[in-house]
């Protein structure tokens, strides 16, 4: 039983790591940019939520608003501060860098921000499904209402991307804008305004993982913070442009967590992470799905 | 249909283009040539937005219009392959085929997100697999890009440049890197879309272009030495001494 509760606990937070991931993949896959503001991007968009539950009371009516509160969040960044800064630093050794280290000034400045508005207290953005595991006969379970809508968030996440990715031509015009923006503008594609509809994306899904992780922990400025290390790292386990790749990394991650922090103690947690990712790549250096997949493989 | 008058592009202090005028005539294949660095790409770059037109007119069917950016070429009935082929790596030829069509793409974000937008992708598919038959790779589809031999690469991005109809197709270096037999192929080719496309071409491989083209522009140092038919231009004397020197002129 032990191991099961072990694999169960793994799979709750491997489902959380994954929604973090997701987000990271979408914007890396439609942009080339890994996001590190993604955690500010996400808890920016939880406090909106929060400040809605707080109205309506209603906390499943609060999570449509922080989507779009997220995606609104992720095109602005890309339509007033990345779009200028990819247009100054296209050519050189910078150009490739300067986005990504651009995302990490912006996370603090969002932290700073929230912190400004809200505060660094913890606030309890509760959900009313329970956090309290499922019973099979007497036995408790480490795995929650809660844990299963996370779970559930996860993949709705991941399948309809996917399908957006596979299936039609807004994900063509993406991939086609994120690897070769010249080429893409000379068949006609509007190359920032798809970026800025990846980042919108990213965005959304960034701030479903705030949503409903959230309610498991507590909301402040900081709270996402360890989970956009473990986002990441499930994202490049997976491959970093696959989506079902995160997925996957995430869930990976969660469970060797799980089993690390029960079989062998609490001090090897966070150098686990790196552990593992280490060893997968060593394994398989693009990562578990980072093969040579193409569009049609989500 | 296309005019280009008095084209001028600079780069800092050096002169790339001077005063260069071309036309290109409705069902034309119109040639151009000249040694390295004589400013046929430049030509290309400044008609597609990639260079900077310091001063010139251009005019397209007859009227004046204003130096196209490049996402506004293929409304304007503009494609262009380039000198790198440019094909996406991990995309199957049938989707880097589909990219080229993107002006005909349809719907909104919150269509393609609902999965509405299927019978527009089901059209830019069936396009896509018509213009790999006239490049003859059409079983080529399924394959991913990076897979291709590189006369096959070609193809596919003058397949890519056809989907989006194009009143002007620009090809920059079709045969460069060519065997005899591929050259032999895309001389072929280049005569079938005669008949749906008038045709501006860079090309070093002059069997190609004396096959192929109905005029010929020859640049030379930025400026425009000489125009013609291939037969006239082949005759010019500062052709040969643009490619040969000047004592094989004379």
């Amino acid at each position: 039983m032990l191991f099961i509760d072990t694999l169960l606990i793994g799979l709750s937070s491997g489902a959380i790591y994954a929604l973090m991931a997701l987000a990271l993949v979408l914007v890396w896959r439609s942009t080339r940019v890994v996001n590190f503001a993604q955690a500010g991007q996400a808890i920016l968009s939880t406090y909106l939520g929060y400040e809605v539950m707080n109205m309506t009371h209603n906390y499943w009516v609060s999570i449509p608003f922080a989507i779009l509160g997220g995606a609104a969040i992720a095109a602005f960044v890309d339509g007033v501060i990345m779009r200028a800064l990819v247009k100054r630093s296209h050519k050189g050794s910078v150009s490739e860098i300067a986005p990504v280290i651009a995302t990490l000034g912006l996370l603090g400045l969002i932290r700073s921000l929230t912190g400004m508005i809200w505060g660094n207290a913890y606030l309890q953005y509760t959900s009313p499904l329970s956090g309290k595991g499922y019973m099979i006969g007497q036995h408790t379970i480490p795995f929650s209402p809660q844990n299963l809508i996370i779970v559930i968030g996860a993949l709705l996440v991941m399948g309809v991307f996917a399908a957006i990715f596979k299936f039609t031509n807004l994900g063509l015009a993406l991939r086609a804008a994120s690897f070769q923006p010249e080429i893409s503008r000379l068949a006609g594609i509007r190359v920032d305004r798809i970026r800025t509809i990846g980042w919108a994306f990213a965005g959304a899904a960034g701030a479903v993982a705030g949503a409903l992780v959230t309610p498991t922990t507590y909301l402040s400025p900081n709270s996402l913070d360890l989970l956009l290390v473990s986002g990441f790292v499930a994202a490049v386990i997976g491959g970093l442009d696959s989506l079902i790749g995160a997925v996957l990394g995430g869930l990976l991650l969660g469970v060797g967590f799980a089993f690390i922090l029960q079989y062998i103690g609490t001090s090897v947690t966070f150098s686990a992470a790196f552990i593992i990712l280490i060893l997968v790549l060593f394994m398989r250096p693009r990562g578990i799905l980072g093969s040579k997949g193409g569009r049609r493989d989500a | 249909m296309l005019s280009i008058s008095d084209l001028t592009v600079k780069f800092g202090g050096l002169t790339a283009l001077s005063g260069v005028h071309i036309e290109l005539n409705p069902g034309e294949v119109v040639g151009l040539i000249g040694p390295n660095g004589a400013g046929k790409t430049t030509l290309f770059n400044a008609l597609t937005g990639f260079a900077p037109v310091e001063s010139g007119k251009l005019s397209l069917d007859g009227k004046d219009h204003a130096w196209p950016k490049n996402h506004q070429l293929v409304d304007l009935g503009i494609a262009r392959t380039l000198q790198g082929v440019g094909l996406f790596p991990d995309l199957t030829v049938l989707e880097n085929v589909m990219v080229g069509g993107q002006k005909f793409a349809k719907g909104s974000v919150l269509r393609a997100a609902l999965g509405l937008d299927g019978s527009n992708e089901k059209y830019l598919e069936e396009k896509a697999s018509l213009a790999l038959e006239k490049v003859y790779a059409s079983s080529l589809g399924d394959k991913r890009a990076d897979s291709l031999p590189y006369p096959v690469t070609k193809r596919v991005a003058i397949a890519r440049a056809l989907m989006s109809d194009p009143k002007i197709l620009l090809l920059d270096e079709p045969a460069g890197g060519l065997g005899s037999q591929d050259i032999d192929w895309m001389n072929g080719l280049i005569h079938n879309l005669k008949s749906e496309t008038s045709i501006l071409l860079v090309e070093h491989h002059m069997d190609v272009v004396m096959n192929v083209c109905d005029r010929i522009y020859v640049l030379n140092f930025g400026e425009l030495i000489a125009e013609g038919t291939p037969a006239e231009v082949r005759e010019n004397p500062a052709v040969i001494a643009a490619y040969l020197g000047a004592e094989a002129a004379k």
